[in-house]
């Protein structure tokens, strides 16, 4: 019997990863590391710091020329998203890997300190001082002596003084006597040895020069532990008023009673033995073999009281300082042995035990405690319950000595509790050590602090705890008391011989869920008695020890009982909570139940929300697996003495958690976007209508009116340059050129497809832009018709005109469907389509509404001749009325039958434009295939105004100049020579071959 | 060519507006919402991802026709999800829900908003649509309300026919799982719908994503396969713990919190941050692609 065992795993929270890769990280490698940073691999010596001399060979003198044009346009805009994303993502791994924690220094060492009752016995206590990069001599700093919880050693608790060191202080870690490499026996936090061992240390942090004195051997200092480093922290606070402040976490007031419970009000003589707990704790201190612990550990983020390694350094030492150890004993000195040897073979404590577990105890020492105390305690604990903490507070406060509580959802069961607790612990310890200790900070406010299990946090797969606050320190009995009526049957159960089979409350140590989750409590029929409630009308939050008052009776005179108290939910099922019971010893006990004596039993403290709909549920059972129980089988009634059982309350309000403050941002998040998105809407509606309500006068009339147009593309081609030309109404003005001439570009420029780089274009004198309202009277086809594959043609076009928003009566279906001439056809999908029919389709929608300008780019591209020949008849009629046609073509043919203006553009820019008649009309001259040319030749010489231009190959090209072509023929046939083909010739046809033929693939798609 | 002339606003305009537009052209009313709605009913994937969501809470009720008794459906706090499957309509849902949510979801969404531009540009209809013309931003926004609604429609069919199928087969009875006290029927209903929202919420990110892609890509399966791809992307990153709190960061790190919802009391904090997280997202990469849309030169 003896504190807790803690045997937390290895730190796993700051302490090692980071000191990990430290350390790896001052050690130059013993290679080149390979590093891939700005496209080119770079050959780094070992030692980061050297990277400017490190080798970097690139592959080009430009990665990123490489990598552009590697990819294309398009794509490179996905590729930087995606490199950034990289980047980000590797930098933040580098943040996180990278050893956050500052050098601390850390100094081990073997210090022999003298005490014992007479202060003279040498023992070597293995130490670990922990001092932060500021601190030195000229610069000292405030020190915290940190304690170990039982079965540990100093490097249990290595985590925890990494974070008060890196925090600014120096903090000393130590192995208490009989554990670890330290020598000494284990005299259960005996006030001469243990606690002499902490003054002896006190003296030693007076003289180290790093640490701030308040007088000569008197460092400033705090004392910070858990479990059995808790109860040090206490008895070393009581005995040397050297300690400045103290944060005992877990521990016992008495110890005699933490493990020799009677909850009747029954001193610890009369107590039910807590086997379960005393065998482990003898087992992981006597026994010189690893501890016979696993699993989760107590307290603790902070884990002052520390966890120890299991097994730890056990071994070894146990051969060096303890020589020849009894088997019976191990570390333990003779006294303690002896008195757990007594109390575990009878069940029962005698006087003397009583005296020796008292000695170890703060309980009756603590008036002359006047470092201000900050007392955590876990609500899972079935060890040192929250009773033991309220004994505690009350002592100390008795005296004035500022006190304050402070409840978390671990403990001794609980282990360190959920993520948010273990935050909350070590936040209010270092802000009581930075108050009293370093004198930084507000004075602590909140006298009372508590939490709740609160549910599953569905992203760690964990428990999460809200935290509450109450001013005043209302104890266990709480600030209100609720009763709640139970009732039940006056009942018999047996207890069964030697305490086999017995109810199982809870396993120690067998992890946090387990005494949590109603998986483990299970009573045994017939060995215990229930007395129910009705379901509660509302919920209670009961925050305190519950009272209850039953009558028993024995045959044999006296009992030993568990009184629980389940929370029953509505579909049955059972919880204990924490697995906490109350054991009473009842002696005197009359034969029959009718004529017990009523006796009041204070259930173990708690915090718990019993929602409403659930029944509170009284359990008397007669055995528990973690207690002695009599030997001896017999048979007892049990009765509710009262109808009631009493459930404390506390007045408290909630913690205020950052997930309030989140609640704020995700509400100032939700306005900010929607007042920004109404402010973005209004500023670019104004902007849209001032812009487009501008009209230019000059080209007020104007269907089209081009002026300057420039194009140039990302890659820095250049489609259109300096492209000028007007649409007036009744007009069809072809664009002409070879494929590639940038006539697709610049018709994307008018359906506002593209911004222009620069130049402008009026349509009605409105600038036209991307999405200009002006755009809706322009009918276009542009580059192929798009339509959608599923739908049928008649249905494209009913869809593209829903979404123009306008009237039906404004389409002109019959109209378009007629030019469209595709019959029953249109009721089929557009996929099944050919080409033409395509193509005849989107002609069709260009004119769905009659539009005052209409660009075709290609319209004849795949028709057939007929079809051909009405599109030609179909565009002129159309432009008649006002209206005018663009279309664009690379065929001369096409554009001089159809056109009544041309625009012929090469290689970006205009090389001629004006009616057609001028530009692609018939020219006065004429091309003769004769039988004899020479001969001719002649003939025509004679003609006047006609001459005869030079060229081969039995040809003539003649400029007739006004004759009539049938004048010049009939005159040849008259001088007996054969005209094979009379050919007229074009005015242009020459230029136009000059400029664009000779090279027509253009330079790329325009 | 052109001397600088003078620009006066109204001056000379023959189009019966100020804007120049033709009768009866409104930009606010072009491509209605209706009208887009039922462009993309009448595509077949759009009919083939609904009827999947009826279809697939119907497959899991045959499948657990097949129960062998052989209950071991995974373990954890929330493996309770699959083992109280079939105790009930409200708990069946949840399955669904809970099997759905992490992938088949989010396809779902990617598949509506990442092809909604994509696919136009694709058929080339989208320049005819820019010509009509519809503002850039309005046809994002009513496209984008549109996958919206269409995401949530498949949600609420999912949940609606899981609910009507389970509550047909298994019964109306509450809400159960380990992690809380059995909820009413009423109180479950509620519950259930809060899931539903926190889901929706999550899915804006995929969204966002999927809307982003779509107008920088003419491939409509590059937009879906993109967005679905970078959530996996993110749910992966996010098992890795050496992250830290980064992980925080991370678009699919909140995506299960909704299984706090399911607790009593109820855990809203993660589901809080969640909300922030997508919402944040989604509202970047739509503020992304607004931004790119109404810029880019549309060349398909």
């Amino acid at each position: 019997m003896s504190a807790a065992p803690d045997r937390r795993p290895v730190p796993h929270r700051t302490g090692a990863q980071p000191a990990l890769v430290a350390g790896a990280g001052r050690e130059p490698g013993p290679g080149p590391v390979l590093s891939a940073d700005s496209g080119a691999f770079c050959v780094h010596s070992g030692n980061p710091q050297l990277s400017p001399r490190s080798v970097c060979h690139m592959r080009s003198p430009s990665p990123a020329a490489w990598i552009r044009r590697a990819l294309s346009t398009r794509r490179r805009a996905l590729a930087a998203a995606a490199a950034v994303v990289v980047v980000l993502l590797a930098a933040g791994v580098a943040g996180t890997l990278r050893p956050a924690e500052p050098d601390l220094r850390t100094e081990a060492a073997l210090i022999t300190v003298r005490s014992g009752p007479s202060g003279d016995e040498p023992v070597e206590l293995d130490t670990t001082l922990y001092l932060p990069p500021a601190a030195a001599a000229d610069a000292p700093v405030p020190a915290v002596l940190l304690a170990h919880g039982f079965g540990g050693t100093k490097e249990s608790v290595r985590a925890d003084a990494e974070e008060f060191a890196g925090r600014g202080y120096a903090v000393l870690t130590w192995t208490a006597r009989g554990f670890g490499r330290s020598g000494g026996q284990i005299h259960l936090d005996h006030p001469d040895y243990e606690v002499r061992d902490a003054q002896r240390l006190l003296d030693w942090l007076a003289a180290r020069p790093e640490v701030v004195t308040d007088a000569t051997g008197d460092p400033r200092v705090g004392v910070v532990g858990g479990s059995y480093g808790g109860a040090l922290a206490l008895l070393l606070a009581a005995q040397d008023q050297r300690v400045d402040a103290i944060v005992p976490m877990i521990t016992w007031n008495d110890l005699a009673r933490s493990f020799l419970p009677e909850q009747s009000g029954e001193g610890p003589e009369q107590g039910v033995f807590k086997k379960g707990w005393a065998g482990l704790f003898f087992g992981s201190g006597g026994n010189p073999g690893p501890a016979p612990l696993g699993g989760s550990g107590p307290p603790g983020g902070l884990a002052p009281g520390g966890g120890s390694v299991p097994g730890g350094s056990l071994p070894e030492n146990a051969a060096t300082t303890a020589g020849a150890v009894d088997p019976s004993c191990g570390r333990f000195a003779a006294d303690v042995c002896a008195a757990y040897l007594r109390i575990a073979t009878t069940g029962r404590a005698d006087p003397d035990a009583v005296a020796l577990l008292r000695r170890s105890s703060p309980a009756g020492k603590l008036d002359r405690v006047e470092a201000p105390t900050l007392l955590v305690q876990g609500a899972a604990d079935t060890l040192f319950s929250l009773t033991e903490a309220d004994a505690n507070a009350r002592e100390i406060a008795a005296t004035g000595t500022p006190v304050q509580v402070a409840w978390f959802t671990g403990g001794h069961d609980g282990g360190d509790g959920p993520k948010t607790d273990s935050d909350r612990v070590l936040h209010l310890t270092v802000r009581w050590l930075d108050h009293y200790v370093k004198g930084e900070g507000a004075a602590p406010a909140d006298d009372f602090t508590f939490s709740r299990i609160a549910g599953f946090d569905a992203l760690d797969r964990g428990l999460v705890a809200t935290g509450f606050r109450a001013t005043g320190y209302p104890g266990v009995d709480g600030t209100g008391q609720q009763p709640v009526s139970v009732s039940g049957p006056a009942q018999s159960i047996a207890n069964p011989p030697a305490g086999n089979p017995a109810a199982i409350s809870s396993v120690p140590f067998a992890g946090e869920l387990s005494s949590l989750l109603d998986g483990v409590a299970g009573d045994i029929p017939g060995q215990h008695a229930r007395f129910e409630s009705a379901p509660l009308p509302a919920a209670v939050d009961v925050v305190g020890a519950p009272t209850v008052s039953i009558r028993a009776a024995s045959p044999t005179g006296t009992a030993v009982l568990f009184v629980k108290l389940y929370d029953v939910a509505a579909d049955g099922s059972a919880t204990l909570p924490n697995g906490l019971v109350a054991p009473i010893r009842l002696e005197g006990l009359p034969a029959a139940v009718e004529d017990a004596e009523p006796v009041t039993v204070t259930l173990p403290a708690i915090v718990r929300r019993v929602e409403a709909g659930h029944r509170v549920r009284v359990v008397v059972a007669t055995s528990d697996q973690a207690y002695a129980t009599p030997v001896e089988p017999a048979v007892y009634s049990v009765a509710l003495a009262s109808g009631a059982v009493t459930l404390p309350t506390v007045a408290s309000e909630p913690i205020p958690t950052d997930a309030v403050v989140w609640r704020w941002v995700l509400a100032g998040l939700l306005a900010t976007i929607a007042v920004g998105l109404v402010v973005v809407v209004a500023v670019l509606r104004r902007r849209h209508r001032r812009r487009e309500s501008r009209v230019h006068p000059a080209y007020a009339g104007v269907p089209l009116a081009v002026r300057e147009l420039r194009k140039e593309y990302a890659d820095g081609f250049v489609a259109v340059s300096n492209v000028d030309f007007e649409v007036h109404p009744g007009q069809v003005v072809g664009l002409l050129g070879p494929n590639g001439a940038g006539k697709t570009t610049t018709l994307r420029v008018l359906m506002g497809l593209t911004q222009p780089t620069a130049g402008e274009v009026y349509v009605f004198g409105h600038r036209l832009v991307p999405g200009a309202p002006v755009l809706s009277r322009i009918g276009a086809l542009v580059e192929g018709p798009g339509f959608l594959p599923h739908l049928s043609g008649l249905d494209n076009l009913t869809a593209y005109w829903r979404a123009t928003g306008r009237p039906w009566a404004d389409a002109h279906f019959d109209e378009a469907l007629e030019i469209a001439g595709l019959g029953t056809s249109v009721h089929r999908k557009v996929r099944t389509y050919s080409h033409g029919m395509r193509q005849r389709l989107a002609i069709a929608q260009a004119m769905l509404g009659l539009p005052e300008l209409l660009v075709l780019d290609e319209p004849t591209d795949g028709l057939d001749p007929p079809q051909i020949a009405e599109m030609r008849r179909v565009l002129r009629r159309y432009a008649t009325g006002g209206r005018a046609v663009l279309v664009s073509s690379h065929l001369l043919a096409e554009v001089e039958q159809t056109c009544t203006h041309a625009v012929v553009v090469t290689k970006g820019q205009i090389v001629a434009s004006g009616p057609v008649e001028e530009i692609v009309g018939e020219s006065p001259s004429v091309l003769l295939e004769v039988t004899d040319p020479v001969a001719a030749r002649a003939v025509l010489d004679r003609l006047a105004g006609v001459s005869v231009l030079p060229d081969g190959d039995g040809q003539l090209v003649v400029d007739t100049n006004g004759t009539a072509r049938s004048e010049v023929v009939a005159e040849l046939v008259r001088a007996g020579i054969g005209v094979d083909r009379v050919v007229p010739r074009r005015r242009l046809e020459d230029a136009f071959l000059a400029l664009v033929g000779e090279n027509s693939r253009g330079s790329g798609d325009r | 060519m052109m001397a600088q002339t003078t620009v006066e606003p109204n001056a000379g305009d023959s189009g019966g507006t100020p804007s120049g537009a033709a009768a009866g052209y409104r930009p606010f009313a072009t491509l209605p919402f209706r009208a887009e709605f039922r462009r993309q009913a009448s595509r077949r994937r759009t009919q083939l991802a609904l009827g999947f969501m009826v279809l697939l809470p119907l497959i899991i009720l045959i499948a657990f026709q097949f129960d062998s008794g052989d209950d071991d459906n995974g373990r954890g706090e929330f493996g309770s999800l699959v083992e109280f499957a079939t105790s009930g309509g409200l708990n069946f849902t949840l399955f669904a829900l809970f099997v759905s949510a992490s992938f088949l979801l989010v396809v779902v969404v990617a598949l509506f908003c990442g092809d909604t531009v994509a696919s136009e540009a694709s058929w080339g209809s989208l320049r005819y649509l820019l010509a009509v013309p519809v503002p850039r931003a309005r046809l994002l926004a009513v496209k984008l309300l549109v996958a919206l609604t269409y995401s949530a429609l498949a949600l609420l069919l999912l949940a609606g026919t899981a609910l009507l199928l389970g509550t047909l087969r298994y019964g109306w009875g509450p809400l159960r799982s380990t992690v809380a006290a059995e909820l009413e029927p009423g109180e479950g209903l509620l519950r259930l719908l809060a899931v539903l929202g926190y889901l929706a919420v999550v899915l804006l990110v995929v969204a966002g994503l999927a809307v982003l892609l779509s107008v920088s890509t003419d491939a409509a399966l590059g937009a879906v396969g993109g967005a679905v791809l970078l959530w996996i992307l993110s749910s992966i990153l996010d098992q890795i713990t050496a992250l830290g709190v980064l992980r925080a960061f991370l678009p699919t790190h909140y995506s299960t919190a909704w299984l706090g919802l399911l607790s009593t009391p109820i855990q809203t904090d993660d589901v809080v941050r969640g909300a922030i997280s997508a919402i944040s997202y989604a509202t970047l990469f739509w503020g992304l692609a607004f931004w790119r849309f109404t810029r880019k030169d549309v060349v398909s």
